[in-house]
């Protein structure tokens, strides 16, 4: 180490941060170069409004597929971020730590299961359960929501637990010296400290949740219908590309790119809207 | 220092990896049909056999990367089952080597056993919503179909003609996946490869015709479509040698006992 | 009225709890649901064996190199990789704009579908960079993947290292590459092997991404330019195409056993390696 010294150690270092970096611009740039000419000549609003999706005819609209992607993902939220961030919060506060130890590579195994176990459970088990019981054909919105949320839950659960047994120990001390209660601690404290952890592992699982294909593929019903309930089939934009992409070519293929795109900036709208919320809440403190 | 040590001995690894055993000149790789793969891994492992110098490699991505492998050279073989084949492969040499029946299924306490041609029409545009008013019980028919570029839902689509699918279809990905809708929905409609056929699901008859390999070989079961090898140019070498042996009577055997409807 | 707080606490207990114990549930019917109709396949048989006549007989063996080599080497590439961005972007710049678009850019990638990187491996590695469908293009592609999970969780741990470390280290004089190696990356090692976890699974489990850049062929690999199967691509064949249900579920519960002898693996060296530190 001595040979390179502290300089050449930066420099390594900076190469290999900007060569990881342009290694995924490189991604970013390819799904803009496939798909943006095509937005360009359909136009982006008759893109994302139209309903009509009937690529033999030439017509691409997409506003199903979106309206299926903000409803499975929001569902996904709501049942795998309260169930992640509670469960990772008794787990690291409420629980024995070597209990603690080895429940979390338990369910750090679950994250290795291929989406399409997931989807099969999903329709083997959950669907039929969901037409029984609620109606519809069970391959539904809820379906697929139940069925992301489970996926997403190993990452929240983890990433959370990470970060709040990163908070220094004397925050509890100081609090519970105080006379808070454990639990008092534990969400004025801890939480709040272990704060933007918490929010980047749900970031991380949202943008997973996003991105998931195959589980939603054998689960949503792939029906091109703007959802009215959650027992109603969708796509999604994700099933959209995967479904249609072997065997378009041509216009249709730059379309299902531009679904990319679109995708892409879906994300990058949720990233925006999460980091002013932390940057907000920093600010305020 | 020992890690510095390891990651040496990783990257020398790799280096030796990456310099190692270079692809073996005899190699045949074909690749399309998801539905033809299986059938193809078969056919290759058993013609390995006899001819060990030689290695073929299946992959799958759908009939329509079978027609653009063909052509963009990925593959020496390209797999399709289509019964039109796509403008584009008008260039390039098509052999059939197997025929595959279409079933049409439902769910197996669903008493309707036959469908005339035109009750098919309606139910998969979506004018017949009720079983009742195709013979069955007052419940809702739920649709299953594949997604619009799976070479069987082609095959279905323009053999049964004027097909527009209802936007009220469920669409599924696969032969299996449509087999397990089926199975798990009473009120289900699906169409899948003849040779998924089991217990779970019931076939039924389409205009009087049953689906079995009688009937199709007779012309009688209208739901049939090719399985097509595609080669750009004339095939030479081994890939005309691994095709003849599809073809011969050996592999046509192996193809009738896995299922498939060998081409004679 | 002011509810007294050990009550407020026995209600957070018994719902936070009972949330935990659902999601517990949920996670070992999944296991269960698998285990109980894979395992009774799984034989020494099944487990060495090539896969004959379709995969409907004889074993996985090929399906198991291919589950290892192909999250290996993307794991090699992309740990290297992305602890070195964390780590120079962290210690070796100022928090600024250009850290938090660079943060910004790894989350958003972060959710590009795993069938979009498929695409990107097909086209870029084994069509332009004449690859070919092998065991090369596969894991650079899913080292691309997993590269931000391991850039975000391995910053994160980073961060978390308290500045009491950094402020005694160079107190003492240590420059800053040393008080990366020696304090903060030991310290920081846990949380980055929760990105480099995460990282593993996700690549056992990748199935799209990993069809159009690995294949799915079902031969034994002999190097790194040939296409291998995974048992996630495995059963994934299985399964859709109907072939074999009960080899499907064995796949499936092998590669939920491995994956748990890995995640075992790695982290009693962990621990091995925290405890011959202190």
């Amino acid at each position: 180490m001595k040979l390179i010294g502290e300089k050449g150690v930066q420099r390594i270092l900076s190469f290999t941060a900007f060569s990881a970096l342009t290694a995924l611009m490189l991604i970013a740039l390819f799904i803009i170069n496939e798909g943006l000419p095509f937005i360009f000549k359909y136009g982006i609003i008759n893109f994302l409004s139209s309903s009509d999706w009937r690529p033999q005819s030439g017509m691409f609209g997409i506003f199903p597929m979106v309206m299926a992607t903000l409803w499975v993902t929001f569902g996904a939220m709501v049942i795998g971020a309260p169930l992640g961030v509670a469960g990772a919060v008794f787990l690291s506060e409420f629980v024995p730590r070597p209990v603690m130890r080895i429940i979390k590579p338990i369910i750090e195994l679950l994250a290795a299961i291929p989406s399409v176990v997931y989807g099969f459970i999903g329709v083997m088990v959950l669907a039929p359960f969901i037409r029984s019981y609620m109606g519809g054909a069970g391959l539904s919105v809820l379906a697929g929501s139940i069925i992301l949320g489970i996926m997403i839950l190993p990452t929240i659960i983890s990433i959370s637990i990470d970060s709040i047994m990163a908070v220094p120990q004397s925050y509890r001390e100081g609090s519970l010296a105080l006379g808070a209660t454990t639990w008092q601690t534990t969400h004025m404290v801890t939480i709040r400290a272990a704060k933007s952890g918490i929010i980047a592992s749900i970031i991380l699982a949202i943008g997973r949740a996003i991105g998931e294909t195959m589980a939603v593929i054998m689960v949503a019903g792939n029906s091109v219908k703007i959802p009215h309930s959650v027992l109603d089939s969708v796509r999604t934009l994700t099933a959209n590309i995967a479904l249609e992409m072997s065997y378009a070519t041509g216009l249709h293929r730059q379309a299902l790119f531009a679904t990319g795109v679109v995708l892409f900036v879906v994300i990058i709208i949720l990233n925006s809207i999460a980091s002013l919320a932390i940057r907000k809440k920093i600010a305020k403190k | 220092m020992k890690r510095g040590d390891i990651v040496f001995f990783i990257v020398c690894l790799l280096a030796v990896l990456v310099w190692g055993c270079g692809k073996n000149k005899l190699s045949v790789t074909l690749a399309g049909s998801t539905a033809f793969q299986p059938f193809a891994e078969n056919l290759a492992e058993q013609y390995m056999k006899t001819h060990p110098d030689v290695t073929i490699t299946v992959q799958g991505g759908g009939s329509a990367v079978g027609v653009q492998s063909a052509i963009s050279g990925a593959a020496q073989i390209g797999m399709a089952d289509l019964v039109i084949l796509p403008d584009e492969a008008k260039a390039l040499t098509t052999t059939i080597v197997a025929r595959d029946g279409i079933a049409l299924v439902v769910h197996p306490s669903n008493p309707v056993t036959n469908l005339t041609s035109q009750q098919v029409r309606d139910i998969f545009n979506g004018k017949i919503k009720n079983w009742k008013e195709a013979g069955g019980s007052d419940v809702p028919i739920t649709v299953v179909s594949r997604e619009a570029g799976s070479g069987t839902r082609s095959s279905f689509e323009q053999i049964m003609k004027d097909i527009h699918l209802t936007k009220d279809a469920l669409i599924q990905d696969s032969n299996g996946t449509i087999r397990e809708t089926v199975a798990n929905d009473a009120n289900a409609i699906g169409y899948l490869s003849h040779g998924l056929l089991n217990e779970k699901i019931k076939a039924i008859k389409i205009d009087g015709q049953e689906c079995t390999i009688e009937s199709i070989v007779a012309g009688k079961y209208i739901l049939v479509r090719p399985i097509y090898l595609l080669v750009k140019g004339a095939p030479e070498g081994e890939i005309k040698n691994f095709i003849d042996y599809v073809l011969s009577s050996e592999g046509q055997q192996t193809i009738k006992a896995k299922g498939l409807i060998p081409v004679k | 009225m002011r509810i007294p707080p050990r009550y407020t606490q026995r209600a957070a207990m018994t719902v936070l709890g009972g949330a935990t114990f659902l999601t517990l549930v949920i996670l070992v019917f999944i296991i269960v649901f698998v285990f109980e109709k894979g395992l009774p396949v799984i034989s020494f048989n099944f487990l060495f064996s090539n896969s004959e006549d379709m995969g409907r007989a004889g074993g996985i063996f090929p399906t198991l190199i291919g589950s290892l080599l192909l999250p290996l080497l993307a794991i090699i590439i992309a740990t290297p990789l992305g602890i070195c961005t964390s780590v120079y972007l962290t210690e070796y710049t100022r928090e600024s704009r250009m850290t938090r678009v660079i943060r910004f850019g790894t989350d958003c990638l972060a959710g590009i579908p795993s069938i979009i990187f498929g695409l990107f491996g097909f086209i870029f590695f084994v069509t332009t960079l004449g690859m070919g469908w092998s065991i090369l293009s596969g894991g650079l592609t899913l080292a691309f993947m997993i590269l931000p999970t391991i850039i975000r969780t391995s910053e994160e741990a980073i961060k978390a290292v308290p500045t009491s470390y950094r402020q005694v280290s160079y107190s003492l004089g240590a420059t800053r590459w040393q008080t990366v190696k020696k304090v903060i990356l030991p310290n920081a090692l846990p949380g980055i092997l929760t990105g480099v976890m995460l990282g593993i699974g996700r690549s056992i489990g990748e199935t799209a991404a990993v069809i159009f850049t690995a294949g799915s062929s079902l031969r034994l690999p002999g190097s790194i330019f040939d296409s291998t199967r995974t048992m996630a691509v495995h059963f994934y064949i299985l399964a859709r195409e109907g072939i074999s249900s009960e080899n499907a579920y064995g796949t499936a519960a092998t590669l939920i056993i491995a994956v748990l002898l890995v995640n075992l693996t790695a982290y009693w060296l962990m621990h091995l390696f925290i405890s011959k530190r202190s």
